[in-house]
C-alpha cells in the first residue's frame, strides 16, 4: 500500500470542482431552467429547480471526482500478475458521516420542497380540496376557469361570465386564476407549460390548480397523460393579455357563443356524459 | 419433460425425442386451447349484459380472454406440466424419475426441465429474444419521432409500439437478471443442488414465455392505446388488443409471484452449513430483496388486471367513474405494484455490480452490512412511495409532502450502495476487464438516474417534469443504464462458467464503448426535451424539438447497432474463434468459480461447508478464507 495522501487529493479536487461548478449552476444554468418566468408559480419552480441542482451538483461531483481519481490512482499497473489489494472491509467513521450528510441533505430537500409547495401550490393540481391557496394580487379577485378535457380537446368554461364555454383561452394579466380541471371520458392532464401548471383531468373529479399570471405572454397547452389514439394532437395555445383586453374578449365570446351556452348543461364541478363508443 | 412422462427407461434419442412432451407439443396444445376457448366456447357465451362502452362489431372480449386462458393452459400441459399431478390424481405412485438432464444436447433446452442450470439458460435465450423484440420496438418508435409529423406509422400503430416496448421491457425484463443469473447462481452460491421448488422454477419460465407471445398477438387485435401503464378507464374503452395486454401482465404477474416465492424459500431454507446470513454473497442478498418485492408487489398487479378484465368482459364498472367506479383505483393498485416493480428491475443490478467490483478491484467488498442494509432498505421503502406517480392527479393534497419525503429517503439506501462500490475501489488494484467496464458504467448512469429522480420526487419541480420526456430519460437512465448494463456485466462475467467459452475481450470493449456512448447520447438530450416541454407518448411534437429528436433517433440507432456488435461477439467467440474458458479466468474467490467447467449435473459431489464469505481478497496465503469446497470431479 502506498502512502500517498489520496484522501486529501480527492477532497481538494472535489472542493475545486465545486467552487467552479456551483456558481455556474446557480448563476448561469439556473435562470435558464424551466418553466421560465411566465407566472409567479413558474418562477417559483425555476427557483426550486435551481436549489435542487445546486444541492445535487456537489453530490454528483463528489461521486464523479472520486471515481475518476480512484480509477486512475488505483489502476492495476502490472496486469500480467494477479495481485490483491489490502483487505479493508469498511470504515466506521466514513460510513457514519456519509449517513449523516446524506440524511441531512434529504431532510433539507424534503423540507424545502414541502415549504415551497405549501406556499403557493406550485401550479400543481391539488384535488377537490386544495390546501395551498395563494392570495390574489392586491385589488383583484380570483378568476375561476373550468378546464374540460375530452378526447381529444380542451374547452374552457367561465362560471363568472354566464358559464360560457370557449375553445380558446385568454387570461387576464396579474390575476390569480383557479383552474377547475375535469374530464368527460378518460384521464387527461392539463399542462400549460409556460404558466407552470399541470393538473390531471379525471372524469367525475374536480382537480384544482392555482396560478398567478404575470405580464402578457403566449402559452402552450398540451395533454400530458396518454388518453387514446389522438393524444399527440391534443394541444393548443393560449394567451395572457392585459385585463381590459380580457374583458373585451370574454364579452365578445359571451355574445358569440350565446346560442350554444343555452344548450349546455348548467355549470357544475363535474359532468357525467353518457358512455362513449369503444374503439378509439 | 419426457423423463417425467416415460419413467425410468432409456431416454429417447434422435427424432423420437419429438414424441415426448416438449415445446412442439406445447405449441400444438396451446393453439388447440386457443381455438377451444375462442371459437368453441367464447363465441357462444357473449352477448349478455349491458356494456358501459358499447363494443365494436366483432369485438368479443370474453372469447379472446377464454382463448388466452385455455391457450396458456394447453401450452403448459403440452409441455408436460400436467403429467405429475394427473398421475397422482389417477393413483399412480409419484415418478421418482426426475433425473432432470438425462437427455444431453440442445434438445433439453426445449423441454420442461427442472435442472436449475438448464432453466437459467432457457431464461437467457427467452429473455434475450423478447429483449430484442422490445429493442426493435424502440428503434421503430425513434424512427417515427425523427420528424414532428406522422410519416411512418399511424397514431394507433405508434401507440401500440410504445405500449409493446414498455410492456415488454417492464414485464419480461423483471426476470432479465434473476431469470438467467439467479436461477443459475443462487443454488451454487448458497451451496445446494437445486431450487426449493424445481417444477415451479420451470413453470415460471414457460409461463413468462407464454405471456410474451400473448403480448405480441395484440397486433392482430388492433393493438392497445394505453402504454404499459394501461390506465383506466382508457383501457375499458380500448380495442380488443387491450385483452392481450391484460393476458400478458397476468402471466408476468403470476410468474413473478411464484419466482419470488421460490427464491425466498430457497435462500432462507436451503443454505449449506456455514452459509450464515453474514457470509451470503452480496448477489444473493440482492436476489433476496428483489424476490421479496416480487412476492409482495406482483399480486397487486394481478388483482388490478383481473378487475380490468371484469370491466371488459362481465360488465362490472370498477374503474368507470360514470357508473360508480373510480379512475384512481387502477392508478393506485397499478403503482403500488409499479413502483416496487422498478426496484425489481434495479436491485439485481445492484447485486451484480457489488458482486463483481470486489473481483476486479481485488479487494473484499467494502461495507458488506451497509450494502445489505442498502438493498433491503430500498426494497422496504419502495412500498411507501407509489403516490409520487400521482402528484398532480388530484390525490389527497395533504399526502404529497409525505410521499415527497419517502421518495427522497430512498436515496439514502441507494447512496449506501454507491458508497460500498466506491469504498471497494479505494486502494484496490483495479483491472479494467469488460465486466468491470459495464459495472463502472452502471455507477455513472445510475448517478444521473438518481440525481434526476430527486427532481421528479420534488413536487414543485415535478409539476413540470411529470409526464414529460424528462421522466422518460430518468427511468431509462435507471432501468436501461442500471439493469441492462449490469445484465451485460453479468453476461461477460459468467458466460465462461455457464457456457464454457469466453467472449472475445476486444469485441467486448468495442461493444461496451459503443453502447456506453450511444446510451448517453440517446438519453441525455431527453432531459432537455422534457425540460423544454415535450410530453411522453406523443406521435407529433412541436417543430422546434426536431433537431434534438433527430440527434436522439440517430444515437438510438447506434445503440441498437451496439447490440449487433454483442451478437457478433457471441457468434464469433462461439463459432469462429472458440477458446475454451479457463476454470477461473477472473481469479474470483466465489464458490461457483471453484467448480469445474461445465458445472456437473448435480453441482456438488458433497454439499460444501462454508467458513467465510466469498471475498477473502488480499488475505495471505491466498485461500485461507476461501470456502471449503469439495467440487465434483475435483479438477478445480
Amino acid at each position: 500500500m502506498d502512502d500517498k495522501p489520496h484522501f486529501r487529493n480527492v477532497a481538494l479536487l472535489w472542493l475545486l470542482s465545486c467552487v467552479i461548478m456551483v456558481p455556474i449552476v446557480v448563476f448561469v444554468i439556473g435562470p435558464g431552467l424551466p418553466p421560465g418566468n411566465g407566472s409567479v408559480q413558474a418562477s417559483g419552480q425555476v427557483t426550486d429547480n435551481t436549489v435542487l441542482l445546486a444541492v445535487a451538483t456537489p453530490v454528483a461531483l463528489g461521486v464523479l471526482v472520486y471515481m475518476a481519481y480512484a480509477l486512475w490512482a488505483f489502476r492495476e499497473r502490472t496486469p500480467e500478475v494477479v495481485l490483491d489489494g489490502p483487505p479493508i472491509r469498511g470504515n466506521a467513521s466514513v460510513q457514519f458521516w456519509w449517513l449523516v450528510v446524506t440524511t441531512v441533505l434529504v431532510l433539507f430537500l424534503a423540507g424545502y420542497g414541502s415549504v415551497r409547495l405549501l406556499a403557493d401550490g406550485s401550479g400543481g393540481g391539488q384535488g377537490p380540496n386544495p390546501i395551498a391557496v395563494p392570495s390574489p394580487p392586491k385589488g383583484t379577485s380570483v378568476l375561476p376557469v373550468q378546464v374540460i378535457a375530452q378526447q381529444w380537446e380542451f374547452t374552457y368554461r367561465f362560471p363568472t361570465y354566464g358559464g360560457v364555454q370557449t375553445r380558446d383561452i385568454e387570461l387576464p394579466a396579474n390575476t390569480l386564476i383557479r383552474f377547475n380541471v375535469t374530464s368527460l371520458d378518460v384521464i387527461h392532464s392539463f399542462w400549460a407549460y409556460e404558466l407552470g401548471v399541470k393538473a390531471d383531468a379525471n372524469p367525475g373529479v374536480n382537480n384544482v390548480a392555482y396560478v398567478t399570471t404575470k405580464g402578457p405572454l403566449t402559452f402552450h397547452v398540451r395533454c400530458a397523460e396518454l388518453c387514446g389514439v389522438w393524444h399527440g394532437y391534443m394541444f393548443n395555445t393560449g394567451t395572457v393579455v392585459p385585463r381590459a383586453q380580457f374583458a373585451a374578449w370574454i364579452t365578445q365570446q359571451r355574445v358569440q357563443y350565446a346560442p350554444a351556452t343555452k344548450n349546455l348543461p348548467p355549470y357544475s364541478r363535474t359532468y357525467f356524459p353518457p358512455p362513449l363508443r369503444r374503439g378509439g | 419433460m419426457s423423463a417425467i412422462a416415460v419413467s425410468p427407461g432409456a431416454p429417447r434419442t434422435g427424432w423420437r425425442q419429438l414424441l415426448g412432451f416438449n415445446m412442439l407439443t406445447g405449441v400444438i396444445f396451446g393453439i388447440a386451447g386457443w381455438f377451444i376457448g375462442y371459437g368453441a366456447i367464447g363465441k357462444h357465451i357473449h352477448g349478455a349484459g349491458v356494456a358501459y362502452y358499447s363494443t365494436e362489431a366483432g369485438q368479443n372480449d370474453i372469447a379472446i380472454m377464454l382463448g388466452y386462458v385455455l391457450g396458456v393452459v394447453g401450452f403448459l400441459i403440452g409441455l408436460g406440466f400436467g403429467n405429475y399431478p394427473f398421475k397422482r390424481l389417477l393413483g399412480h405412485p409419484p415418478s421418482l424419475a426426475e433425473h432432470e438432464a438425462e437427455e444431453e444436447g440442445l434438445f433439453r433446452y426445449f423441454t420442461l426441465s427442472t435442472d436449475h442450470k438448464v432453466v437459467a439458460k432457457q431464461y437467457m435465450l427467452g429473455i434475450g429474444f423478447f429483449f430484442a423484440v422490445g429493442g426493435l420496438n424502440a428503434m421503430l418508435i425513434r424512427t417515427e419521432l425523427i420528424q414532428p409529423n406522422v410519416h411512418v406509422f399511424g397514431a394507433n400503430q405508434y401507440l401500440t409500439l410504445v405500449g409493446m416496448h414498455g410492456s415488454m421491457m417492464m414485464g419480461m425484463m423483471t426476470s432479465g437478471i434473476l431469470g438467467p443469473f439467479a436461477n443459475w447462481l443462487v443454488p451454487l452460491m448458497i451451496g445446494t443442488r437445486r431450487m426449493a421448488f424445481p417444477r415451479i422454477e420451470a413453470f415460471t419460465f414457460w409461463l413468462l414465455m407464454a405471456g410474451g407471445v400473448i403480448l405480441i398477438t395484440t397486433i392482430f387485435f388492433g393493438g392497445f392505446q394505453t402504454g404499459w401503464t394501461g390506465y383506466q378507464p382508457l383501457g375499458a374503452q380500448g380495442t380488443a388488443g387491450y385483452d392481450a395486454y391484460i393476458g400478458f401482465f397476468a402471466c408476468v404477474g403470476l410468474s413473478m409471484t411464484l419466482f419470488g416465492f421460490n427464491l425466498v424459500v430457497t435462500i432462507i431454507t436451503m443454505r449449506a452449513p456455514g452459509m450464515t446470513w453474514s457470509r451470503l454473497p452480496i448477489f444473493v442478498w440482492g436476489t433476496l430483496s428483489t424476490a421479496v418485492l416480487m412476492l409482495l408487489a406482483a399480486p397487486m398487479l394481478i388483482a388490478a388486471l383481473l378487475m380490468g378484465a371484469m370491466d371488459r368482459t362481465v360488465q362490472t364498472a370498477l374503474y368507470i367513474p360514470g357508473a360508480g367506479g373510480s379512475s384512481y383505483l387502477f392508478q393506485n393498485l397499478f403503482w403500488f405494484f409499479g413502483h416496487p416493480e422498478v426496484y425489481i428491475l434495479a436491485l439485481p443490478g445492484f447485486g451484480i455490480v457489488l458482486e463483481l467490483v470486489p473481483v476486479f478491484a481485488r479487494k473484499p467488498l467494502w461495507g458488506y452490512r451497509l450494502a445489505v442494509a442498502g438493498m433491503l432498505g430500498v426494497g422496504f421503502l419502495s412500498f411507501f412511495v407509489w403516490q409520487h406517480h400521482l402528484f398532480v392527479s388530484g390525490m389527497n393534497a395533504d399526502l404529497r409532502p409525505f410521499y415527497m419525503l419517502s421518495t427522497e429517503l430512498i436515496s439514502l439506501p441507494t447512496g449506501f450502495v454507491f458508497l460500498c462500490v466506491m469504498g471497494t475501489l479505494w486502494r484496490g488494484r483495479i483491472r479494467f476487464t469488460v465486466p468491470m467496464l459495464f459495472c463502472l458504467a452502471w455507477v455513472f448512469n445510475f448517478l444521473w438516474g438518481g440525481i434526476s429522480g430527486v427532481f421528479n420526487s420534488d413536487v414543485p419541480s415535478d409539476v413540470t417534469t411529470h409526464g414529460s420526456f424528462f421522466v422518460m430519460a430518468h427511468f431509462h437512465y435507471t432501468v436501461m443504464g442500471g439493469l441492462v448494463f449490469a445484465f451485460f456485466a453479468g453476461i461477460y462475467y459468467w458466460v465462461p462458467k455457464m457456457y464454457g467459452f469466453k467472449l472475445n475481450e476486444t469485441l467486448g470493449k468495442v461493444h461496451f464503448w459503443v453502447m456506453f456512448i450511444a446510451f448517453n447520447s440517446t438519453f441525455a438530450p431527453l432531459f432537455a426535451l422534457g425540460f423544454e416541454g415535450m410530453p411522453r407518448r406523443v406521435v407529433t411534437y412541436a417543430q422546434n424539438f426536431q433537431p434534438l429528436n433527430e440527434w436522439v433517433s440517430i444515437s438510438a440507432y447506434v445503440l441498437g447497432l451496439s447490440m449487433l456488435v454483442f451478437l457478433f461477439n457471441v457468434v464469433w467467440s462461439l463459432v469462429f474463434k472458440r477458446e475454451p474458458a479457463a476454470v477461473n479466468p477472473w481469479h474470483s474467490k466465489s464458490i461457483e468459480w471453484q467448480l469445474p467447467t461445465p458445472v456437473p449435473l448435480h453441482d456438488f459431489d458433497r454439499i460444501p461447508v462454508f467458513d467465510a464469505d466469498p471475498y477473502p481478497y488480499g488475505v495471505e496465503p491466498a485461500p485461507a478464507g476461501a470456502p471449503v469446497v469439495a467440487p465434483a470431479g475435483g479438477s478445480a
